[in-house]
């Protein structure tokens, strides 16, 4: 920590007569915890307005790992001319193009120019041309020009000479320009297959437990003490450290149950130093909160409500509880039958549905490496005929083929219990497969008194 | 270059710059040097001979010439170019009547666009203006022959320059380049067609009537240095130019890369680099990675400087993001390790990894780990987000999201080596981890 805070002071020193002020630094330092090597690594790489910077610098490292928050706090705080892009929202190259292009020339769609952007660009090569027109027309020629692209991994899903142009875009433009890509996939998978210009990589590390401690607790609320908000995130991060290091995630947590934590306190139970009844009221509470709204469930507002009204947690109905599906009498019994024609092998059928089976040796019938497999690896596809075989058999009354069923059995596919497999012939023998959980088939052969269990091969 | 020439000649001979200053011009000198390839040439004497000549024969004596220029990434085809481009425009008569056109395959992705660009570096855009044309080698002789007019005394020599010419061999039908190698074989207008590519077989990709008009002239850059040259190399790129303002500076400067040079550990690391691969490009990054660490109070670089930056290069990213999971998604790489070592590298869905983390839970550790199966699925996900797991091809988009098949993208050295590095890492699962067949 000491070490780095010596780097940074070297960097102050080292570029104080250009430029940049020593209290803007200051500030940076306040804004970026934890981040302190990487500022100035960053920092080191980028140089004086006028040094010509590196051509392209890959960053990486896990989803809520600061990047884009401090690639952006330092390039406003420096006042570094530069374009931030997000990739998912250009999802076209004009759309990127254009947004680079408008953040150059400082141009905002607006109602007053009709939300239109400040020059129309198709494709890279006039991209190039714009640009290089643009540093001129900004007078920009002196100093390096970021373009920041956010969640480049889009890039890759694009057009195939995007990522290598913007790769050596400072040779194509002969400009002074840095691209920094920001992503949390490796640059392994981004290498095109004829290769492209090396990008410099840069690791942004994931916080250590310290420093998710240090960070979380740094935006306490004011009407508590700073070590009462510690002792808070200090019990949070003891049950969902194991399971989740996303800082927006557990931020976000930590928002939600704090009314909770200070519970006891605001009704005098609990005083703000007693720390093991304080963590024995909100325990039990943050694991609810793990399989709850961790999960999305419940929505957070659907949580502040029931905490504020006092209710038991577990009382709401989640999401997922609300997967029972109401079905006409046959649409449910395809579906029952779909699903044994998924989960049970074929030569089964003749022992489940067939009256008169004649004997099957014990021993020939279970073969122990089968046998749960089934559940394991998933449903199998099976022919139309199949399915219609198994329908008569189980339903106990007379069930004609009419038109009715086979469009009850289309629309089971539209409504995704079942999918179509191979999609070569429609009419003709089509296959299918049955993509619902037991849970869901058991509660459908409830209502109609199947019992499913009795059919399924690896329950036996 | 131009700053430094000029502070010279103004100042007198032994200024002496403070050393901010000093180290800031010692920034502009090198990066400068490193990004926009500046330094002298290395073992293309021959090529670069050869090259002159050939353009010399188009600029001077109207001779129409195509040449290759083959040469894997970063071994410096743009940059032999340059050069010889630089020597030809030396000559007076040359720079006054040849006209350059530089196409690059990233830009111009089709012909259309090459056209457009072609019109607009010749400056010919206003005497096209909105005329039509009936096929494009009407339109590309249309350009040619304004510029025959436009020059009185004779046809002006036109340089065709196309940087990744194996993309314009994917260009439909090979329309432009089998114009102007029509126009290099038949005797128009002079031109050279001169096209830089990295891949070895980029005759293979030419059409049968692209090929033949081609010359079949090649000329191969190829890293051919021994380490000794490297090592002349890496003291050129850093050593600082006599044209520096503050001498003494310089001097103590160069003495130090001197020094570097012979150094044991500089060697080691630029040894182990020139093992890894030759190209000069990745050097220059490791010598501006080095270059990066230096500021007013540490002004010399030193061997310690080039060893960290070459570890900054060397990271293994796959442990990096390893390094930043949580024990959850830890367990779940493990247990998938574990199905690849039973079923000998077969894919494997969440609820086969499920069902192992399962038996780890009840047989070994206690019920610490014991998670919902919904939790553990967003960690299956997260996974499936970073790319460390992939759907294998093919009909997984209508499957459920647990028995969709996938396959696991690290190797189990990349793991166990992860798991020794990962912090505060319980020993139960660390147990469970090495115990590959259980």
């Amino acid at each position: 920590m000491e070490r780095e805070e010596t780097a940074k002071e070297k960097d102050m020193t080292c570029l104080e007569h250009h430029a940049y002020p020593e209290e803007r630094f200051s500030e940076l330092e306040k804004c970026t915890i934890c981040r302190e090597s990487q500022v100035s690594t960053l920092l080191s790489m980028f140089g004086e307005r006028q040094h010509l910077g590196f051509p392209s610098i890959f960053v990486y490292g896990h989803t809520g790992t600061g990047k884009t928050y401090v690639l952006e706090t330092l390039l406003r705080k420096l006042e570094l001319p530069s374009a931030f892009v997000n990739c998912v929202e250009c999802c076209t190259p004009r759309l990127l193009f254009e947004q680079i292009l408008d953040q150059l020339h400082q141009h905002c769609p607006a109602p007053e120019n009709e939300f239109s952007s400040y020059e129309r660009c198709d494709s890279l090569n006039d991209f190039v041309r714009l640009f290089t027109r643009g540093i001129l027309k900004q007078s920009l020629e002196k100093e390096t020009f970021y373009i920041v692209l956010d969640k480049a991994e889009v890039l890759r899903e694009m057009d195939a000479n995007l990522l290598p142009g913007f790769l050596r875009l400072q040779e194509l433009t002969e400009s002074n320009t840095t691209v920094l890509f920001l992503t949390e996939i490796v640059w392994e998978t981004f290498r095109p297959n004829t290769g492209c210009f090396e990008p410099l990589i840069l690791y942004f590390p994931d916080y250590s437990k310290v420093e998710l401690q240090r960070i979380l607790s740094s935006d306490y609320p004011r009407e508590y003490p700073a070590e009462f908000y510690s002792s808070y995130i200090n019990i949070l991060l003891g049950v969902f450290y194991t399971v989740c290091r996303d800082i927006k995630e557990l931020r976000h947590l930590a928002a939600l149950n704090f009314p909770k934590f200070c519970e006891p306190v605001i009704k005098g139970e609990a005083k703000e130093s007693d720390s093991h009844k304080l963590w024995k009221n909100i325990e039990p509470h943050l694991k609810r909160a793990m399989q709850t709204v961790y999960l999305r469930e419940i929505s957070s507002s659907q949580w502040e409500r029931i905490q504020q009204e006092d209710r038991e947690s577990s009382q709401l109905k989640g999401l997922s509880a609300h997967a029972h599906v109401e079905l006409p009498y046959y649409s449910k019994f395809l579906l029952i039958a779909a699903y044994l024609a998924s989960y049970n092998p074929a030569r089964t059928d003749k022992r489940f549905f067939l009256k008169h089976h004649g004997k099957i040796k014990k021993t020939d019938f279970l073969k122990k490496h089968e046998k749960t497999s089934n559940h394991l690896l998933g449903p199998k596809p099976f022919p139309l005929d199949r399915l219609l075989a198994i329908l008569y058999s189980i339903v106990d009354s007379r069930v004609a083929p009419t038109a009715n069923i086979f469009s009850q059995i289309s629309s089971l596919v539209t409504l995704q219990l079942l999918t179509l497999v191979g999609h070569d012939d429609q009419l003709d023998g089509p296959k299918y497969k049955c993509t619902v959980s037991l849970d869901f088939i058991r509660a459908v052969a409830r209502t109609v008194n199947f019992d499913i269990v009795r059919y399924l091969y690896d329950f036996l | 270059m131009v700053i430094c020439n000029f502070m010279s000649k103004r100042k007198s001979k032994d200024v002496c710059l403070p050393i901010g200053e000093c180290l800031s011009k010692v920034h502009t000198v090198l990066r400068q040097r490193i990004f926009q390839h500046q330094g002298k040439r290395f073992g293309v004497e021959s090529q670069h001979k050869h090259l002159v000549e050939l353009l010399r024969r188009t600029t001077i004596h109207g001779e129409s010439n195509s040449a290759l220029i083959i040469g894997p990434r970063g071994s410096g085809k743009s940059m032999l170019l340059q050069d010889a481009l630089e020597d030809l425009l030396g000559i007076k008569q040359v720079k006054e009547n040849t006209l350059q056109v530089r196409l690059n395959g990233l830009l111009q992705t089709n012909d259309k666009i090459a056209l457009k660009e072609i019109t607009r570096q010749l400056n010919l855009e206003n005497v096209v203006g909105d005329r039509v044309f009936g096929s494009f080698a009407e339109n590309l002789a249309f350009l040619l022959e304004a510029l025959k007019t436009g020059d009185r005394k004779s046809s002006c020599p036109v340089l065709f320059m196309l940087d990744e010419f194996d993309l314009f061999a994917h260009h439909k039908n090979q329309t432009l380049l089998y114009n102007l190698f029509d126009i290099s074989q038949s005797a128009q207008t002079p031109i050279a067609v001169i096209g830089l590519t990295c891949r070895l077989d980029v005759m293979e990709l030419l059409e049968k009537r692209v090929k033949s008009r081609f010359s079949h002239r090649q000329i191969h850059v190829l890293n051919s240095f021994t380490f000794s040259q490297y090592l002349e190399i890496f003291q050129d790129q850093l050593s600082l130019p006599p044209a520096f303002p503050d001498h003494r500076f310089a001097e103590k400067w160069n003495e130090n890369i001197k020094s570097l040079t012979e150094s044991k550990m500089v060697k080691d690391v630029l040894q182990k680099q020139f093992n890894a691969t030759k190209d000069v490009r990745s050097l220059q990054t490791l010598l501006h990675l080095a270059l990066c660490r230096v500021n007013v109070s540490h002004p010399h670089l030193n061997p310690a400087d080039f060893l960290e930056a070459f570890r900054i290069r060397n990271l293994d990213s796959k442990a990096n993001m390893l390094h930043g999971l949580s024990i959850l998604e830890l367990c779940l790489i493990i247990s998938m390790k574990h199905l690849l070592d039973i079923y000998e590298g077969e894919p494997f869905n969440f609820q086969m990894v499920h069902n192992e983390f399962q038996k780890f839970i009840q047989r070994k550790a206690h019920s610490l780990y014991n998670f919902e199966k919904p939790v553990v699925l967003k960690a299956f996900e997260h996974l499936h987000q970073l790319e460390l797991i992939k759907p294998m091809e093919g009909l997984t988009l209508r499957t459920q999201k647990e028995y969709r098949l996938m396959k696991l993208l690290l190797d189990s050295s990349q793991i166990i080596e992860a798991l020794q590095k990962y912090p505060n890492c319980p020993t139960d699962v660390k147990q469970w981890a090495m115990s590959s067949l259980n």
